[in-house]
């Protein structure tokens, strides 16, 4: 269960300062997929940034399950992301010049996996993707269909509560957005919570909720009953 | 989490940061060896110096105890360290060594000793060697003795007829046999000399030279046929037992500047000089090349280390990104920190161990070349490896700290 209480970004400081998210409180429950939507602008990466650790904001409360994340260290923080999160990001973010197979199973290094575990983890999680032919294939000698895969085994392989998404399919052409939503749907069912922020209403349909943002306020919710 | 547990984790964790670093050092081939040559010419340097200034001082005091130290080398001009001779020469004439021979009664044994290199013929066996003009006392100045044959008659030294004396590597490159070679005929130049000896083997000498290596012709013989004067350039005086060779060196000294008419104040245009005081000078020379080895070695060090430091910066701007990707899938600041240290410490050692393996391979060649013993020292091949790794740390904490405190949301968002 996340929590947000009005919980507000500010970018620079004093005459400088830009206000980007401006009294944010929301609830997410546990294995709920929600997507966030807005203009350009409006601070939806920033919100899902503060949600991920990745940013701190600037004032507000931040609760996981009752623990207030805010007050946690750099390096509780680490582990929150370890153990807890998953993210997939609109640029992939995958390490050149690596294969599929050692970018899924980067983050299990983190966790202390044995090599061996860690290949077959690697390997499974890639196979439920679809890219069990192309393991050792590196980014460059992947489509960006293929990319995006291969960063969403890598989010899933921690088997992670929470999946975030910033744009997932961004950078995708319409057929491999709905493929990738497939796939993302799919661990939605299994159990995960996602969390993702899109630009397209006919991706955000695939969450029960969606959540619009404007100008660094929640404008309105919708669930869809879909 | 238990204790094995979480010491199996970081020993996976240091293995896999290992392999990383293996895996972008090879990525960037090439950067990478430009970055580690300062370090492999730094620990190479400290190989060579270390371990031939040890066989050089082994070599030394091997070859006081072969040659003896009651030996004096008598040569015009003077001989001040290194930097060789500094006044012009007026060499010495025959009737020196007879006078020496016959006024200085704390000498034992007073031989010319005349040089030239030539190539000696035998049938069809052709072999560059080292000629030496000198009397019998040669002999016993420098403790030789004949294994075959026999030494010059006085009616050969007078008249320099052509007979000679040959050292074992001669007659092994002339295809020859010791007991054969008496009687023989070698041809030098446009004459021949018959072989009426063979020495004893003796082995390399201080310098490295091989001291049987040698064709050995009375002196008039040599100043006949081969130099064309009777001047000399050096010789070798052996004192007699419980004789200071500082007395006898003053002796023959007060006696040559009578006999070169050198006034009270000026100096001589000669030197007398004992075997451990050739030795002095050529520690001198060893100890100069010990520390110019040595500043190369530093300076190359302190290069190579600022080499990596650089490297390993620009290593971490281009992967901005990638630390933002491991923090964001939960890489703490220390694990990040670790993982580039690992990759300056391993760039470091690949250095290190090149530097190593090429160190002793110089030492190998140069020690071949210069017949002075092959000494390895295996301490300071661990000492090196140590080192160069301690230079990977020193020059890496920098760059790695960098990494390790950066923001995930500012790294992601590196362009
Ligand atoms: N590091 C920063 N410093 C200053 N301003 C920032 C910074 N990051 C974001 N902003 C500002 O915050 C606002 C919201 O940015 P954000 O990235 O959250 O928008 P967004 O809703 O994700 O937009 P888009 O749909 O284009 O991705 C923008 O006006 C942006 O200029
Ligand atoms: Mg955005």
């Amino acid at each position: 269960m996340i929590k947000l209480k009005n919980i507000t970004k500010t970018y620079g400081k004093a005459d400088a300062a830009t206000e980007v998210l401006k009294g944010i409180s929301l609830e997410i429950k546990d294995g709920e997929f929600v997507s966030i939507m807005g203009a350009s602008g409006s601070g939806k990466s920033t919100l899902l940034n503060i949600l991920g650790t990745l940013d701190v904001p600037t004032s507000g409360d931040y609760l996981f399950s009752d623990t207030n994340i805010n007050t946690l260290s750099k390096d509780q923080k680490a582990l929150f992301r370890r153990y807890i999160l998953g993210f997939i990001f609109q640029q992939f973010n995958l390490l050149k010049k690596t294969t599929a197979l050692e970018n899924v199973e980067m983050p299990l290094i983190y966790l202390g996996v044995g090599a061996k575990e860690r290949r077959k983890r690697a390997y499974d999680a890639l196979c439920k993707v679809g890219l069990e032919n192309r393991l050792n294939y590196t980014p460059q000698e992947l489509s960006g269909g293929q990319q995006q895969r291969v960063a969403i085994a890598r989010a899933i392989v921690t088997n992670p509560k929470v999946l975030i998404a910033d744009e997932p399919t961004g950078n995708l052409d319409s057929k491999r957005s709905h493929e990738v939503m497939e796939i993302i749907k799919k661990f939605n069912k299994q159990g995960f919570t996602i969390i993702m922020v899109t630009h397209e209403k006919d991706i955000a349909l695939y969450a029960s909720r969606i959540i619009y943002v404007r100008d660094g306020q929640i404008e309105k919710e919708e669930s869809n009953v879909l | 989490m238990s204790v094995t547990d979480r010491l199996k984790k970081r020993k996976a964790m240091f293995y896999n940061a290992f392999m990383q670093a293996l895996r972008e050092i090879k990525r960037n081939i090439m950067r990478s060896l430009l970055t580690a040559i300062g370090i492999v010419i730094g620990i190479a340097s400290v190989i060579v110096m270390v371990n031939i200034g040890k066989s050089a001082s082994l070599s030394i005091t091997q070859s006081i105890s072969k040659l003896g130290s009651n030996v004096l080398f008598i040569m015009p001009g003077q001989h001040n360290g290194p930097g060789g001779i500094s006044s012009v020469t007026k060499p010495f004439k025959s009737d020196t060594v007879a006078l020496l021979k016959n006024s200085i009664l704390t000498l034992k044994a007073v031989s010319p000793v005349e040089n030239a290199s030539m190539t000696v013929i035998y049938k069809n066996q052709n072999y560059k060697t080292s000629i030496k003009g000198i009397n019998n006392d040669y002999f016993t100045v420098q403790n030789w003795h004949m294994n075959m044959g026999r030494k010059f008659n006085k009616r050969e030294l007078r008249s320099g007829q052509n007979v000679c004396i040959l050292g074992k590597t001669v007659i092994k490159n002339l295809m020859l046999d010791s007991q054969a070679a008496l009687g023989k005929r070698i041809s030098l130049k446009n004459f021949s000399c018959e072989v009426i000896g063979v020495l004893n083997e003796k082995g390399a000498n201080t310098f490295g030279r091989d001291e049987d290596d040698v064709v050995i012709v009375p002196i008039k013989m040599f100043q006949r046929r081969i130099s064309g004067n009777d001047n000399i350039h050096l010789i070798m005086a052996s004192v007699k037992d419980k004789i200071p060779l500082e007395e006898a060196s003053l002796q023959i000294e007060q006696l040559l500047r009578e006999k070169r008419h050198i006034k009270n104040d000026d100096d001589s245009d000669f030197s007398v000089k004992s075997m451990t005081a050739l030795l002095d000078t050529i520690s001198k020379i060893t100890s100069m090349l010990t520390v110019m080895l040595g500043s190369i070695a530093a300076i190359s060090l302190v290069v190579g280390g600022i080499g990596i430091m650089n490297i390993m910066l620009v290593s971490v701007t281009e992967r901005t990104r990638e630390i933002g990707v491991r923090m964001a899938v939960g890489a703490m600041a220390k694990d990040i920190l670790v993982q580039f240290l690992i990759e300056s410490v391993v760039l470091s050692s690949l250095g290190g161990i090149a530097g190593i393996i090429i160190g002793i391979l110089i030492t190998y060649i140069v020690s071949f070349a210069f017949h002075i013993p092959l000494i390895l020292d295996p301490a300071i091949i661990l000492v090196s490896l140590i080192f160069s790794m301690a230079i990977g740390i020193v020059f890496g904490i920098a760059p790695a700290r960098k990494a390790a405190n950066m923001n995930p949301i500012d790294a992601l968002r590196y362009e």
